[in-house]
């Protein structure tokens, strides 16, 4: 039950006991947000500061929202705003945050490994909530989680990330997570936004979207990241709609069985038809759901958890 | 771990469920408007079966709730181990209700103080009784049981293991020496 990991860092080197855990326990947390009262007072006296160098309206909220039920104190932390543009470094701006005495940094950076390196410089719990193009594991949980709800299983089961697979830290995460458990992955988009070595990881290369949507059971859509120059790799957003966007007509042409991810947030008429994004095979919005309630149980683990290096 | 005595055989541990059960109505004047709610993990069989005793008695189905109270434990700076968190099954309103709350032992106090706090965040019922197996005395909270089945003067090295046919596959109670 109790952990083996300290840190939630990536999902790389997290054991499945460790993830089949969390998914379990986040079961408990759901039921919690289901009451009249949707809050518990098992965090109480834990500080825990969101660490935020990059924009986010969904993890953000998602992980204050599961600090706030679980009644820890937390604290957000913006680089707009902060003595950040006054020219702090990283670790004076941690070192200084961490003289206030909290527990637990709930942290997201451009920078792939920034997350392990606070783990060198710091003596709170680290969660790692997006760095760089490297992971995001905690999107990846509740992802796991959201499969598992609908469709009672991960073991087994055939799943395809598309899309921006090259600049997605989201698709890193799944990959190892869902492999762990037992899945079959598989990535699906054009050759320019798939790592050229994705093999190596077992991962199964699918340049034909209607052939994904045939082989598999879930499809994960991720976001084109724009703002990460994504834009560069296709000739237009309209084109890369054309061979790769989830759409009505296409879902009806291959099998309809097949559940839809989204990460969030959605460029509707990109990745994802408006229609499609509304519809009935996604779990767009239950992912969100299910978002605060895996982020209280890793919360939860990694903040209660005992241990001589605790 | 000594085993020093078997207070409870199976033929007397069904004996005091029985009158458990009689006491539960007579104290609620009737079986209306109750639920009775088990504590995990115990608590849970013993709430089951009381509730399939009044249902033989009075010929009512009463609703069977079941209480995980890990979430609102008030040691989890000073234990050793991770309590593992388990689901709470209640699936109706407990608002002007009268529950019966059934635990195995009363000991400390604390478990019930902490299953208390977590019944007030699924609703407002009318009333709360305690109906618990075994008193073994050294209460550490004000707070007492309404119904009990057996009254075992403990010292404090010493245990009360209750053991249930449905979870230990037997029908016991022993006292024992940690």
């Amino acid at each position: 039950m109790q952990l083996k990991t300290k840190h939630l860092l990536g999902l790389e080197n997290v054991s499945s006991s460790d993830i089949q855990s969390i998914l379990d326990t986040a079961v408990s947390f759901k039921q919690v947000l289901e009451r009249p009262i949707k809050k518990v007072p098992t965090l109480q006296g834990k500080t825990v500061v969101n660490l935020f160098y990059e924009n986010s309206t969904r993890t953000r909220i998602s992980f204050e929202l599961a600090e706030k039920r679980l009644s820890a104190d937390s604290v957000n932390f913006s680089v707009s705003g902060s003595s950040v543009s006054k020219g702090e470094t990283f670790k004076d701006t941690v070192r200084n945050i961490e003289a206030m005495k909290v527990d637990m940094i709930v942290v997201r950076h451009g920078s792939a490994g920034v997350p392990q390196y606070l783990t060198k410089i710091s003596d709170s719990v680290v969660i790692n909530a997006g760095d760089g193009i490297h992971e995001h594991p905690t999107q990846a949980l509740l992802d796991m989680y959201s499969i598992r709800e609908k469709l009672g299983k991960l073991e087994g089961l055939k799943v395809c990330i598309v899309g921006d697979i090259a600049h997605s830290r989201v698709a890193l995460s799944n990959i190892f997570g869902l492999q762990a458990m037992g899945a079959e992955v598989s990535v699906c988009g054009p050759a320019t936004l798939i790592p050229r070595n994705i093999g190596d990881l077992g991962v199964k290369v699918i340049h034909n979207i209607d052939e994904a949507i045939q082989e598999n059971d879930v499809l994960n859509i991720l976001r084109i990241q724009l703002e990460r120059k994504a834009r560069a790799a296709f000739p237009s957003t309209r084109e890369y709609h054309k061979y790769y966007g989830i759409t009505k007509e296409r879902m009806e042409k291959n099998k309809k069985d097949v559940l839809l991810l989204h990460p969030g947030p959605i460029n509707r008429g990109v990745e994802i038809s408006s229609e499609m994004a509304d519809g009935e095979h996604q779990i767009i919005l239950e992912q969100v759901t299910n978002g605060v309630a895996v982020r209280m149980a890793i919360l939860y683990l990694l903040g209660t958890r005992q241990g001589e290096d605790n | 771990m000594n085993i020093k005595a078997k207070i409870l055989d199976q033929e007397a541990l069904l004996r005091i469920i029985t009158r458990m059960s009689h006491e539960i109505i007579e104290k609620n004047k009737g079986p209306e408007n109750l639920i009775i709610m088990g504590l995990r993990t115990r608590g849970e069989y013993l709430a089951t079966r009381l509730r399939d005793k009044i249902l033989s008695i009075e010929n009512v189905d009463v609703p069977l709730g079941i209480l995980d109270v890990t979430l609102y434990r008030d040691d989890f700076r000073t234990r050793l181990k991770q309590p593992e968190v388990s689901v709470s099954n209640i699936t109706f309103d407990i608002t002007d209700k009268n529950i019966v709350l059934v635990d195995d032992v009363l000991y400390t106090g604390r478990t019930i103080r902490s299953a208390l706090c977590a019944i007030m965040d699924f609703g407002r019922p009318a009333t709360i009784k305690l109906c618990c197996l075994v008193d073994r005395g050294h209460r550490q909270l004000p707070i007492k049981a309404d119904i009990i089945g057996k009254n075992i003067p403990t010292s404090i090295n010493e245990e009360v293991r209750v053991k249930l046919l449905e979870h230990d596959g037997e029908d016991a109670v022993y006292l024992v020496e940690v």
